[in-house]
């Protein structure tokens, strides 16, 4: 085959279709958007039930994490993040949904080396470079305090 | 003629053959055709790797009822799936009895599987040997992609990784209304650099314009010598590139007399399914379905029947591995 492999990389790019980017993107919008309503639909019937701002807060993640849990249980939230791509997986749906996934996946392989082992699979990313960021975000946030509070 | 180009000359025959799918293929085009269809894709069973296994021993013994034959007058059963180390086979496999040699070759182990039972039975090694593979859509997921319910979302290149087996019992004598096979080719591996996992068609269509072109260049023939050439399954993706490639490169035009089993196995836009259906158990179906019933039927006399196989890991593409391709023939016929 005489083809190079260059050639044939544009032969492929000019074949396969692209996303729909417009209707990806007015989908993401619409569904992660109602997400976020309904988390401040969350905040506001938390805080008018008399809980502080910072309680409030934390309900509607924690609230908003057990939903996703059920969806993903009973296999609906794939359906759904289908169509919304973003839309869910930006929220905290989605790295709800990237926990909750994989424990159910890899059930079959036991507690221990299934779950237990598995579970970050997906998240695992997240959770270590997120953590790493935040911490090197502290450190420099602390000198630098130090440093202007002379 | 090369030692690519097998000529079996006792024309083996496919003597019974079984095709077991899921739900989702029983609902598309070819539903009615398929043997068996197992509403659930669990199977009853604890794990989706359980469930694969079940569907290949329904065929292999579907395929033995079918013939009327007990396992044990079975000389040999050649099968392969894309789960690690094959165990989808071994475990479908393990309470027949037959002798058993696992092989693998990705999509492409339903006729790799079929070269080597036909092989063996042609050479007089063996009298009645079977060839069998599977795939499983949730299976492969685990193993290649995601969990079952994370919530992402699929390219347009992406394929459907079909749920179902196939067996095929193949005998030494050459016996009237069953198909027969005639030659076969033996794949060469190509590697174009494709490194996107989701575009497998696109990995896997050089390899099939390879072995397409030096079959028809080898035995002196034309692609009008053959009622049908269906590869399986590079999808709606693969199978455009496959006509450029072969149009391009080697000015053959296949396009009027091919057909893709991917593109056959499902409706595409109704069953949200991409660029069309993938895995072992897609090409071994449909060539054990619709082909071979259009054979026996008098609808196809000839028809060459090329399985595509991309070559990688579940780990290799985050290695910078690009997706090496390969694609085995069979030419198959009414003996008429």
């Amino acid at each position: 085959m005489n083809i190079s492999d260059k050639q044939y990389g544009e032969m492929v790019k000019k074949a396969s279709p692209g996303s729909p980017m417009l209707i990806d993107c007015t989908k993401a919008f619409l569904i992660g958007g109602a997400i976020c309503c309904f988390g401040q639909l969350l905040f506001y019937i938390y805080s008018k039930s008399g809980m502080s701002t910072d309680e409030s807060r934390t309900l509607v993640s924690v609230s908003l994490i057990v939903l996703t849990a059920i969806l993903t249980g009973i296999g609906v939230f794939d359906k759904i993040a289908k169509h919304a791509g973003a839309g869910t997986i930006v929220p905290i749906t989605g790295f709800a949904n990237s926990v909750v996934s994989p424990a159910l996946e890899f059930k079959s392989e036991g507690f221990i080396m299934g779950t237990g082992a598995s579970i970050f699979k997906i998240a695992g990313p997240v959770i270590l470079y997120g953590t790493t960021a935040a911490s090197l975000y502290g450190l420099i946030y602390f000198i630098v305090e130090k440093v202007m509070g002379k | 003629m090369s030692g690519r180009i097998i000529d079996f000359q006792s024309r083996p025959s496919v003597i019974s053959r079984a095709s077991v799918v899921g739900k989702k293929e029983g609902e598309g085009p070819l539903g009615k055709c398929f043997d068996m269809v197992i509403e659930d894709d669990m199977c009853g069973l604890d794990t989706w790797e359980a469930a694969e296994s079940h569907f290949q021993k329904t065929a292999i013994g579907l395929v033995l009822d079918k013939a009327g034959i007990k396992a044990e007058k079975v000389d040999g059963i050649f099968a392969g799936d894309l789960i690690n180390q094959c165990t989808s086979s071994a475990f479908g496999i393990r309470d027949f009895g037959i002798p058993y040699f696992g092989i693998y070759g990705a999509c492409s182990t339903s006729v790799l599987a079929m070269i080597n039972a036909a092989e063996y039975v042609d050479s007089g090694k063996m009298k009645l040997a079977i060839s069998s593979t599977s795939s499983h859509f949730c299976s492969a997921e685990k193993q290649f992609r995601f969990p079952l319910e994370y919530g992402g979302q699929r390219p347009p290149t992406a394929q459907w990784t079909v749920t179902g087996a196939s067996a095929e019992m193949i005998s030494d004598e050459a016996q009237k209304n069953c198909p027969q096979i005639e030659k076969a080719i033996i794949g060469k591996i190509v590697d174009k650099g494709i490194t996107d996992a989701n575009n497998m068609g696109a990995a896997m269509a050089p390899a099939a314009a390879d072995t397409i072109y030096t079959f028809l260049n080898e035995t002196g023939t034309v692609p009008e010598n053959y009622d049908m050439i269906f590869t399986g399954d590079l999808g709606k993706v693969g199978s455009k590139l496959l006509c450029e490639l072969l149009e391009k490169e080697y000015s053959v035009d296949i396009r009027e007399r091919h057909n893709d089993t991917g593109l056959m196995m499902y409706h595409l836009e109704e069953q949200d399914v991409h660029s069309g259906g993938s895995g072992c158990g897609c090409c071994g179906t449909v060539m054990c379905s619709k082909i071979m019933d259009d054979i026996v039927g008098g609808k196809l006399h000839k028809v060459l029947v090329v399985a595509t196989g991309a070559l990688l890991s579940a780990i290799s593409p985050f290695q910078g591995e690009s997706i090496p391709g390969i694609a085995h023939g069979i030419l198959l016929s009414d003996g008429r």
